[in-house]
């Protein structure tokens, strides 16, 4: 029987009875009296130099409060960067300035130049058409490779170029590494683009900013996934707000992706706006703004290289890559493409020689910053795509070059820093053998065939780095910020539960995921516990939800400090039974004595600890209410294998896919249905990325996918019925649940599997195609095999 | 959306009086203009909607057994009552989503002339008839290129008259975001010949593959078209396809037109 309560039960997501009934509350929701609008004047231009902007005649339109424009922000910080990273000469990154409006130049399609205040958004969009404004247009960068060449136009005047870092990692194996693949008998190389994505959230972002004259103290409602981090980087790096003057709230949030994990300018004005005019300021993302304004992702250009002895084992992995930061510094953007991406490229196997170059560059283009997976599916996708190649190069079962290659002991020190604590790699390519069917795709294949269908099969491994992160290790990588995460238990005096952690909820399901872990913990029902997240005044200062962390460290703290509930009740437990407090045990809500028939139930004791008329007060306060932060020792490593078969149309290049299938190994899963939606939902995301979903820029910075006409998300009938497991379970060994984190995995796992299923579909029709960039939609599968 | 006043008349004639007004426009369901208006790229003094005519609306067949289709159907009415023209329903059910399919109707989308949508295609494939409240205009005279048609101002389409075909199909290959016509091919086989018409491909619109249409006349079967190939002159070459390959897929359609008609 599958549990019906407790970790390992498929609990209802509680969360869903007002998702799904239009009654959730999101920052769009909320209206504060008085409330004005803002509108941002966006650039058209994706570089120029401001020449004259006249806000007088604008100022005086009906309805408007006031017109803000770049020089009301002299002497404001600037939208500040969470991670520095030190290149492979010692050197630390390059780090422009990032005005909240710009100052002096535009430096993409979107970057905001005037901000107009007025009593109603469409007397802000009328006033926005009346300032005047003289841009000087400059050519634009937008091909990284184009941005490196001496002459190449500056993003930033003051930077010697458009080069942000040139990482090396681990600088000190670059020349074993280039030594190893000249002497080795076999390389395969590869030359691949990691796609440029728009995240897309279904809730667009959204900033009220208040401001209470009475207190100085000022909120803002944002969508983000981490109101902590907001308040701390816009109050302390930008506006200057201490924090306790500072509230930042984030209700229900409708999808992130990583997203809405960065410090827009837009929270900042809405901030700052407030406070300067005493008027809450309000500003709703349309669509088309979020397509320039929202943090892109992935956007890598990479060459990789791998090399085999004469038995097929690795020997060596050099790769290139050239990675988009955009027009600035968006928050974590220089982790994305080193820490959170050189650190994985040894994946599941043994590779013991491993060189990563990354050069970060500048472009007119929109920042680029993580998105679901962040870092760790550009490594996974050209990892695979380069193991794939090279089976097919040398002849060999891809499966077998995989599985004669994985790293089978653990604990095992990758020669890219990383440790990985545990793993079963062979088990979880058993598993998706068995329920993708391997040993049945010849016949699916023969039957496609006769319908005039090319038929492919793709597989890969893969391999995360979450639960992020070690505070002490990120820290000596760059990191300004510490990647603990805290949980605040509060036990009421009738002994229902309130959570408070600093972790947060945008469709993760925490609200019921998080209460199933408390209640088997203490034997309670899962109804006399609730979650409180996003909001700075009501929870311990934590970190936020991003990076497949929120159950792995959020939900270790939460661990521990139910632990500390546990251990102070069961010493009012031993003082109400007269007991010793070694012999209490607590099971199903009720406190016995070891060895006698005595028992107080939980009820009981959490009453007393609040009427504590009958109580050791010479030992222990009243209350019930213990706070713990967790900082993880290490990093966690889900692993799996996917599996995907896809139909191809030969004359219209039109790919279906017919069957994906997921084998992963999350370590202990506490919801099994919300672990398979986590996966669904990132095979989407992936197949998205792998099939349909691109940002394109023009030669001269114009973003022509910039709407749904033209960018092309994955819908309920592009993807299949899925097969996803997550039996293979080898727990997390240094977090106290076991756990790994499931939020990435499918979005990381899934665009190889999409691509050599392709690459094998043409290949089957007897074309010599060894590799199709993403999005591999018809027109570019049609070209590729008739090229 | 700029200010702008709504009337909503309940007849053809005082539909074209409203129009007369200078910057007034035309509003049917609204599918494309609304957008258009909600961005600010149109600033119409007076929309002048067309949803409160109840004679534009409506399905019937004459005497002659010609399908004749009210300017204001929405596609999901023709959709579900369009059985007498079955390829003509099924090109209609499958327009956006059921919201779309809702509020759109025949006469917005062929007076719009959006070089990738449907039902300029069935019109030009049908011959058919378009009846404004004025005249009457062959389809042949009637698309004119991107977003150009023979209407004149303040013009509004009533009817659209579509001679049913002995057999008939629409293949539409989907453009991946908008799931407008990449290419869409419709093909129409009536007692005097085969008409073949072409949506999403040209830079000048809807158009005739009159090659097609010769080969399949005197031989109506997927082997007729044979060597035949579109010219790729002309096609519409973005990130969802090139020319050449626009022009490939009009091959390739018309082939799954002429097997699917059967």
């Amino acid at each position: 029987m599958p549990k019906d309560h407790g970790i390992g039960a498929s609990s209802k997501r509680r969360e869903d009875v007002r998702f799904l009934t239009g009654t959730g509350n999101y920052t769009d929701d909320i209206n504060a009296r008085g409330q004005a609008y803002v509108h941002f004047l966006r650039s058209d231009v994706a570089h120029g130099r401001i020449t004259n902007i006249d806000t007088a005649a604008a100022s005086e339109m009906p309805g408007v409060v006031r017109i803000f424009t770049g020089a009301d922000f002299e002497g404001i910080g600037s939208i500040p960067c969470g991670w520095q990273v030190t290149d492979r000469f010692g050197e630390v990154m390059h780090e422009p300035p990032h005005p909240v409006l710009a100052q002096g130049k535009v430096r993409h399609v979107g970057d905001p130049i005037a901000a107009i205040v007025a009593d109603s958004l469409a007397e802000a969009r009328d006033a926005a058409e009346a300032i005047e404004l003289d841009i000087e247009e400059l050519p634009a960068v937008v091909n990284m490779k184009d941005a490196l060449k001496d002459g190449a136009p500056k993003v930033h005047d003051d930077l010697p170029g458009n080069l942000c870092y040139d990482w090396g990692f681990v600088e000190e194996n670059r020349e074993a590494v280039d030594k190893a693949i000249k002497e080795a008998a076999h390389v395969t190389t590869l030359e691949l683009v990691n796609n440029r994505l728009v995240a897309n959230p279904m809730e667009p972002r959204v900033a009220l900013g208040e401001y209470n004259r009475a207190n100085d103290e000022s909120t803002l409602y944002t969508t983000s996934q981490n109101p902590h981090v907001i308040r701390l980087l816009m109050g302390a790096f930008v506006l200057g707000i201490p924090e306790h003057k500072l509230r930042v709230v984030a209700p229900d949030v409708g999808g992130g992706f990583g997203t809405k994990i960065f410090h827009y300018a837009e929270e900042a004005f809405c901030t700052f706006a407030a406070r300067q005019l005493a008027r809450p300021v309000k500003w709703t993302s349309t669509r088309s703004e979020a397509f320039m304004s929202d943090a892109h992702g992935r956007d890598h250009v990479t060459k990789i290289e791998l090399a085999l002895d004469k038995d097929n084992n690795f020997v060596a992995l050099r790769t290139d890559t050239l990675a988009n930061m955009g027009a600035y510094l968006s928050t974590f953007a220089p982790s994305v493409p080193t820490w959170l991406h050189g650190t994985l490229m040894a994946g599941n196997y043994k590779t013991p020689l491993i060189y990563v170059n990354v050069r970060a560059v500048f472009t007119n283009t929109v920042p680029v910053d993580a998105y679901r997976g962040a870092g760790r599916p550009e490594a996974t996708y050209q990892l695979e795509r380069v193991v794939d190649k090279a089976a097919r190069e040398l002849g060999v079962d891809p499966i077998a070059l995989r599985r004669q290659n994985f790293i089978t002991e653990f604990p095992y020190q990758t020669p890219v820093a990383v440790e990985y604590d545990t793993g079963d790699y062979p088990a979880t390519m058993d598993k998706l053998e068995e329920i993708a069917d391997i040993a049945g795709f010849a016949a699916r294949r023969k039957e496609s065939e006769a319908k005039g269908r090319l038929r492919g099969l793709g597989v890969n491994c893969y391999i995360e780095a979450c639960g992020i992160a070690p505070s002490n290790l990120v820290g000596q990588l760059g990191a300004r910020a510490g990647l603990y995460e805290s949980a605040t238990v509060r036990v009421n005096a009738t002994g229902s539960i309130s959570v408070m952690t600093g972790s947060h909820s945008h469709g993760q399901g925490h609200e019921t995921a998080f209460p199933q872990v408390v209640a088997e913990m203490l034997g309670i029902p899962e109804d006399q516990i609730d979650i409180v997240h996003g909001d700075t005044a009501r929870t311990p200062m934590g970190m936020g939800t991003y990076g497949s962390r929120s159950l792995a460290v959020g939900g270790s703290a939460m661990v521990r400090a139910t632990e500390k509930v546990i251990n102070k009740a069961k010493k009012i437990a031993s003082h109400l039974m007269e007991a010793s407090e070694a012999d209490i045990e607590l099971k199903d809500g009720q406190f016995t004595v070891a060895g006698t028939d005595k028992s107080v139930a939980w009820g009981d004791v959490t009453l007393a600890a609040y009427v504590p008329h009958n109580y050791p007060l010479e030992d222990i306060e009243p209350g019930l209410e213990e706070t713990a932060f967790y900082d993880p020792s290490n990093f966690t490593y889900p692993s799996g294998a996917y599996a995907c078969e896809v139909e191809l149309d030969p004359e219209t290049g039109r790919v279906t896919i017919e069957r994906f299938s997921a084998a992963d190994d999350f370590g202990n899963v506490i919801n099994p249905m919300i672990v398979s939606g986590q996966v669904h939902g990132g095979i989407a995301q992936g197949v998205g990325q792998a099939l349909m979903e691109g940002c394109v820029y023009d030669e001269n910075g114009q973003l022509l996918s910039a709407s749904y006409m033209d960018y092309a998300m994955p819908r309920a009938d592009d993807v299949p019925f899925y097969s996803v497991d997550h039996s293979c379970v080898t727990p997390c060994t240094h977090n106290p649940l076991g756990v790994k984190g499931c939020g990435e995995a499918g979005a990381i796992g899934s665009p190889p599997a999409v691509i050599n299923a392709v690459v094998d579909a043409m290949q089957s029709g007897g074309h010599d195609v060894t590799h199709i960039d993403m999005p591999a939609s018809p027109s570019r599968v049609w070209a590729a095999m008739n090229g | 959306m700029y200010n702008f006043d709504v009337v909503t008349p309940k007849t053809v004639a005082d539909a074209v009086a409203a129009l007369g007004e200078e910057d007034a426009q035309a509003l049917g369901g609204g599918q494309t203009l609304i957008p258009t208006l909600k961005q600010r790229l149109a600033s119409p003094s007076k929309l002048v909607s067309l949803t409160g005519i109840d004679e534009i609306k409506g399905i019937r067949t004459d005497d002659s057994g010609v399908l004749c289709i009210g300017g204001g159907t929405s596609h999901s009415t023709i959709a579900g009552e369009g059985s007498a023209y079955p390829a003509l329903a099924a090109l209609a059910g499958n327009i956006g989503d059921p919201a779309v399919r809702n509020r759109g109707t025949i006469g917005g989308s062929l007076a719009n002339n959006d070089p990738s949508a449907c039902y300029p295609a069935a019109a030009l494939a049908s011959g058919a008839t378009i009846v404004t409240n004025s005249r009457e205009i062959a389809a042949d005279d009637f698309f004119q290129g991107m977003f150009t048609t023979a209407l004149d101002d303040a013009e509004i389409i009533t009817e659209i008259r579509f001679p049913v075909p002995e057999k008939a199909n629409y293949q539409k290959f989907e453009q991946p975001a908008s799931r407008f016509s990449l290419v869409g091919v419709f093909l129409a086989k009536y007692a005097d010949g085969v008409r073949v018409a072409v949506t999403g491909a040209s830079n000048d619109g809807v158009f005739r593959w009159s090659e097609a249409e010769t080969a399949l006349s005197s031989n109506f079967s997927v082997d007729a078209l044979d060597g035949l190939s579109a010219s790729s002159d002309d096609m519409i070459a973005d990130m969802h396809g090139s020319a050449e390959y626009r022009a490939h897929l009009i091959g390739v359609l018309t082939k799954r037109a002429v097997a699917a008609a059967g």
